[in-house]
């Protein structure tokens, strides 16, 4: 096991850790702020990596696609709160929980039938492909740092917004009373359709950066959705610094596990058995993770403050 | 409905499902036999988290997780040759109970949204953990070597095999009515109801919520062990995310916290399934809509048809 690798791997893993942010800081404000567990925000990541991708095969133009897969995305989020979810933030969770799975299913055949049920393989443009020299002999792809900084950046800006604007003020008053900010004459509906739109429009994005990494197909979605869940149980639910943390957690950890497990157990066992359970245990390690996090803190690292 | 009202209903759904076989092959349509025998095995799985969802107020999104320890308890023993039917079921139950017990023990200290997310959670770990063990097919799953056999009872016959489920689903609701309103079945409902007092008359539920989720996690096992038998084949599909939420809209459609409700719930959204699939290969796009109307305006599910006064 050289340097090189491990400073490589744990690069790839900051950027799985920054998406798996940008997933769960919309997840986790749309819980937080209106009590609702959204199932469907994995269908937002998808339709964000669809549109991108249409949209920048048809007009030859790599950003014209991003923000028009931003754009879309957030009318997509905004037109499924007015129709669907807005009347949901009442219910329990059993009920919301079962609506937005209805949502996948459409969401997921949707897809199929505009686009088909083959991957979708996108390219990124000549500019951001191609490696940069970190340190010698530490060559790294461009596209991923430029997924990093995205990230980052985006969850600075996030925490400005909430923790250092007038919006963000009501954000926050919202999620601790919102029929008292309603009493005070905050038009509270918009306001949840803001947060929901831009919510999805986060999950689009990451959707959108990961398209040309990893496939583009209906369903993609749902496996990122539930990395996100155990992302948001081990941070606190409705916490955005438990949002981060916990991203990075789990990205760091799914990540080097992958790479490093089987080694690692080679050393203790024998090849074969590393060879079979390597890979088991890797796939397995953020769940068990998750459940030791919460036999020590069943309310997860960050509980919830935002 | 009435008591009396209540057991003809019971008498005469009996006597529907025990006249399918004679009927179909009558009309010789085997694959309506098929098709009634997968739904009766999945309303089996349902009833069991019918038990925990619908009286236990435990909304458990993982219990396909039971389906596939209960199938690839049978599977694998039987790819290693061992074929008799009361020890791969023996093990489907004691292993799907030993695995609930963990799941269990973990996630009923928690409650409401973090239940649902970590019963997600834990069920992926075990799909991931089929997906990644070569041994046993991986993602592709294996064949089933053989049936399960007991002695005197050949489930190579599709019409006694049919027989067989639907004697277990007997049993099993029979015995679920019989526990729900048992002492033991009085505290899983009482806790649903309302925790705080519960304790306040000194009871701590949490003994008793995580043995109901270990019983109905044992039950989806069995379950998992005729599903298996049923489709020959295992793949770590069975434990799917979607089947869970399938699991979860057969108690939600067929009405929460009612014996026969679970049943019910299978045959609407198995049929419906089958009716859409056969119309288009596109049907999820209706499926899905249609549940999402159902959980909007369609609270209290088919048996709240029957029972307008509960």
């Amino acid at each position: 096991m050289n340097l090189i690798l491990v400073l490589e791997q744990t690069l790839n893993g900051l950027q799985l850790g920054v998406m798996l942010f940008l997933m769960a800081a919309g997840l986790t404000l749309v819980f937080g702020i209106m009590n609702l567990v959204n199932l469907a925000h994995g269908s937002f990541y998808m339709v964000g990596a669809y549109l991108a991708t249409y949209f920048y095969q048809l007009t030859g133009s790599y950003w014209l696609g991003v923000l028009l897969g931003l754009a879309g995305t957030l009318v997509v989020g905004v037109a499924v709160e007015l129709v669907a979810l807005r009347t949901l933030y009442e219910r329990d969770h059993l009920d919301q929980v079962l609506a937005t799975f209805g949502l996948i299913l459409f969401f997921n055949e949707l897809a199929a039938m505009v686009w088909g049920r083959a991957a979708l393989y996108t390219n990124i443009p000549e500019y951001l492909s191609g490696h940069v020299e970190l340190l010698p002999g530490l060559r790294y792809p461009l596209y991923r740092l430029v997924i990093i900084v995205v990230g980052l950046a985006v969850a600075g800006l996030l925490w400005f917004v909430v923790a250092r604007t007038r919006l963000g003020m009501l954000i926050r008053a919202g999620a601790s009373n919102r029929a008292m900010v309603a009493a005070l004459g905050v038009n509270i509906r918009l306001l949840y359709t803001l947060v929901f739109g831009f919510g999805a429009a986060l999950a689009g994005l990451a959707g959108l950066m990961a398209g040309p990494i990893y496939v583009v197909q209906p369903g993609m979605g749902e496996l990122i959705l539930i990395e996100v869940f155990v992302v948001i149980v081990i941070g606190g639910i409705g916490s955005i610094r438990g949002a981060l943390a916990g991203a990075l957690i789990v990205g760091m950890v799914d990540t080097l596990g992958r790479a490093f497990l089987k080694p690692a157990l080679a050393t203790v066992l024998s090849p074969v058995a590393a060879q079979a359970a390597g890979p088991a245990l890797a796939s397995m390690l953020i769940y068990l993770l998750m459940a030791v996090v919460l036999a020590l803190k069943p309310q997860g690292l960050f509980p919830a403050r935002l | 409905m009435s008591p009396r009202n209540r057991a003809i209903a019971l008498g005469l759904g009996l006597l529907l499902l025990a006249a399918v076989p004679p009927v179909a092959s009558l009309f010789n349509q085997p694959f309506y036999l098929d098709l009634v025998r997968r739904i009766m095995i999945f309303a089996i799985a349902a009833a069991s988290l019918n038990l925990i969802l619908g009286y236990g107020g435990m909304v458990s999104f993982g219990h396909a997780a039971y389906l596939g320890v209960g199938g690839y308890a049978v599977g694998v023993l039987a790819h290693y040759g061992v074929v008799d039917g009361i020890v791969q079921w023996a093990l489907a139950i004691g292993a799907s109970a030993l695995v609930a017990l963990v799941i269990g023990a973990v996630s009923i200290r928690t409650s409401g949204v973090y239940f649902i997310m970590i019963t997600l959670a834990f069920t992926q770990m075990l799909y991931y953990l089929g997906i990644s063990v070569e041994e046993f097919g991986g993602d592709d799953g294996m064949r089933l070597a053989a049936k399960s056999r007991f002695p005197g009872v050949d489930l190579n016959d599709a019409s006694v095999f049919y027989y067989l489920v639907l004697a277990v689903l007997v049993l099993v609701l029979f015995l679920g009515h019989r526990l729900v309103n048992s002492r033991f079945g009085m505290v899983i409902r009482a806790a649903r109801s309302n925790e705080t007092r519960t304790r306040a008359i000194g009871v701590s539920p949490y003994r008793y919520r995580l043995a109901a989720f270990v019983i109905a996690g044992a039950v989806c096992g069995l379950a998992g062990a005729l599903l298996v038998n049923h489709t020959a084949y295992l793949t770590p599909e069975f434990m799917n995310w979607t089947r869970s939420g399938e699991l979860m809209f057969m108690v939600i459609l067929g009405g929460m916290g009612s014996v026969a409700g679970p049943v019910l719930g299978a045959f609407a959204l198995l049929v419906l399934e089958d009716l859409l699939s056969g119309w288009t290969q596109h049907w999820q796009i209706v499926l899905g809509p249609l549940l999402v109307l159902s959980v909007l305006f369609f609270r209290r599910g088919l048996a709240g048809l029957f029972d307008k006064n509960e």
